[in-house]
């Protein structure tokens, strides 16, 4: 009855949201007296899942599951799921695994909660606290049902380390062609660039910045500090910048440890996609921007001179703690 | 083709989000309710299926009598008929299985909703609906084409897209992208009129558990003041981003 978590990976190698959803689940194993067990899929090197506590990892190497398919990758965990009897799955908030949670928790009869950012209140009543109404609220969820799910927030936990076994054993889940319905035809996708839902810093940029040609100093400034780029939904309807890259409430969820906010006044729909971010810095030239009420760093001044400074400063410090 | 867009009724983006009932509620005094934005994105590529291939377009929702006038809305946007699960929307799985009878009845093609609602964007209706149902499901959809009884759809991953093809019927967690921002509409004053004349169902709900349920809200703590740093001296916003904020 171990708690059971899925570690996603990608290219062979582990996620970073694949070691948070593993030390999370071991917290939670931790308050149910229980183990943990990961599942991989066609992953990386399992043993370093035991560095944040895994117990067992269930390998699975299938050629069919090469590229994401959302119904088979939910019908291979749920059988993990019923094989270790588990009452509580745990996956993270990547677009893949919020894609595959309410399949899973359909397979499972389980609850399934999203958006969780603290270990449970309590495992009896089982309760969860999660963020709502766009990170405007939080709400505690209870869990009355058997089997719960649980949707992890990114970088609402963070990485703890704990000494596990990471035993590992091959598993062959059966799938049926029906798990197959919907075939990927073309993948389009930055590789050597961080993505939102990865990072751990993100850098953003609004209006203020007058053009996408002027976007050149919000990428170095995200490399100096291999954070991701994004942007304010103005900027990628007036097609300035990439849909994957709108941050808000209709746009991508942010949630990193550093957020900053180039030349975006901050309006209600983007500060309420953005606010799960745990320190926010702000540059504008408006000191009336609403954005200076929701950060915790701002400086008032012109982008076009504050950035590149802030880029010069930024690679001062890094060789300086290199 | 038989399109169903399922329609959340949800505070308006700018509400004030606050609680009653020793925290235990959503205070519905004085927020404006509205169609879900991920929901209306659909509904707005609905119509264009409508317009451009004839397809019939209803929506639905499960909530109770105050979410009709956003069913009408829907309505008077273009949708033909609309349907009311008459319950109150607890949980997404509760939900989902209401939507899921919903669509066994209409025997639909292709059914559309939110990737999640703003106001507890669980994220769960879509994906349960097509697990309930088995048809087809794309999550985070960004575009979508239907010829025949294929659908190429594109969703929104972590740093890019993907493209995929799937049978109808197929289920779509629809967000912007699927149209733009400035393609969505508003109701015109003959829309309005020729909503109130269409037919809005109101259907009793099916037997279904709860299985999960908000039994409390919270405010998160108030913030303190901005830090301001003088632009002069940037060499002090990255002392503080390190020693400070520790995030650096």
């Amino acid at each position: 009855m171990s708690v059971l978590v899925y570690t996603e990976s990608e290219g062979q190698k582990f996620k970073k949201a694949a070691f948070e959803v593993a030390s999370y689940a071991k917290g939670v194993a931790t308050m149910l007296g229980t183990t943990v067990t990961a599942v991989s899929i066609n992953g990386g090197d399992s043993s370093e899942l035991g560095t944040y506590g895994v117990d067992k990892v269930l390998e699975i190497k299938n050629d069919k599951l090469s590229t994401f398919n959302a119904k088979a990758y939910a019908d291979a965990i749920k059988q993990a799921a019923v094989q270790e009897g588990a009452k509580v799955v745990v996956v993270s908030s990547t677009a893949d695994s919020k894609f595959l949670a309410p399949l899973l928790a359909v397979h499972l009869n389980a609850g399934y909660a999203s958006n969780v950012v603290e270990l449970p209140e309590s495992v009896s009543p089982f309760k969860v606290k999660r963020t709502a109404f766009t990170n405007k609220a939080f709400n505690v969820t209870e869990m009355p049902t058997d089997v719960k799910v649980i949707g992890l927030s990114n970088n609402a936990f963070g990485l703890k380390e704990n000494e596990g076994a990471a035993a590992s054993d091959a598993f062959d889940p059966s799938l049926s062609d029906g798990d197959f319905g919907v075939q990927v035809t073309a993948v389009d996708k930055a590789t050597d660039k961080v993505s939102i839902a990865d990072a751990e810093i993100v850098v953003s940029g609004g209006r203020g910045l007058k053009g996408p040609e002027n976007w050149g100093m919000i990428e170095e400034l995200a490399d100096v500090l291999g954070a991701a780029t994004a942007c304010s939904k103005p900027v990628s309807d007036m097609g300035w910048r990439p849909h994957s890259e709108h941050v808000g409430q209709t746009g991508k969820p942010v949630a990193s440890n550093l957020y900053i906010a180039v030349g975006v006044s901050g309006a209600i729909q983007h500060l309420a996609g953005i606010n799960a971010s745990k320190v926010k810095v702000v540059i504008n030239n408006d000191p009336e921007a609403p954005f200076f009420k929701a950060a915790d760093y701002g400086i008032v001044g012109d982008a076009f001179e504050v950035v590149p400074k802030l880029i010069e400063k930024l690679k001062e410090f890094k060789s300086n703690n290199a | 083709m038989k399109i169903l867009v399922c329609i959340s009724h949800v505070p308006d983006t700018t509400s004030k989000i606050n609680f009653t009932d020793g925290d235990t509620k959503f205070d519905t005094n004085g927020v404006q309710f509205v169609i879900n934005p991920n929901d209306e994105f659909g509904l707005t590529r609905a119509m264009w299926f409508k317009e451009k291939q004839g397809a019939s377009v209803d929506v639905a929702n499960v909530g109770g009598p105050e979410t009709e006038p956003t069913l009408r809305k829907a309505l008077a946007i273009g949708a033909d008929n609309a349907i009311r699960v008459n319950t109150e929307a607890t949980d997404g799985f509760y939900v989902a299985r209401q939507l899921a009878k919903v669509i066994q009845d209409g025997g639909y093609d292709l059914v559309i909703a939110g990737r999640e609602s703003i106001d507890y964007n669980g994220g769960m209706v879509p994906g349960m609906i097509s697990a309930l149902t088995g048809a087809n499901f794309v999550n985070t959809c960004i575009g979508l084409e239907v010829e025949g009884d294929m659908a190429t759809v594109t969703r929104e991953i972590d740093g890019g897209k993907e493209t995929s093809t799937a049978k109808l019927p197929l289920i779509v967690g629809g967000q912007k992208g699927l149209v733009e921002e400035s393609d969505l509409r508003i109701p015109n004053m003959r829309g309005i009129m020729m909503a109130r004349k269409k037919p809005l169902t109101v259907v009793e709900p099916i037997e279904a558990n709860q299985e999960t349920k908000a039994v409390q809200f919270q405010k998160p703590t108030p913030k303190g003041e901005v830090t301001l740093v003088d632009p002069e001296n940037i060499d002090q916003l990255v002392t503080l981003l390190h020693n400070e904020a520790k995030v650096i």
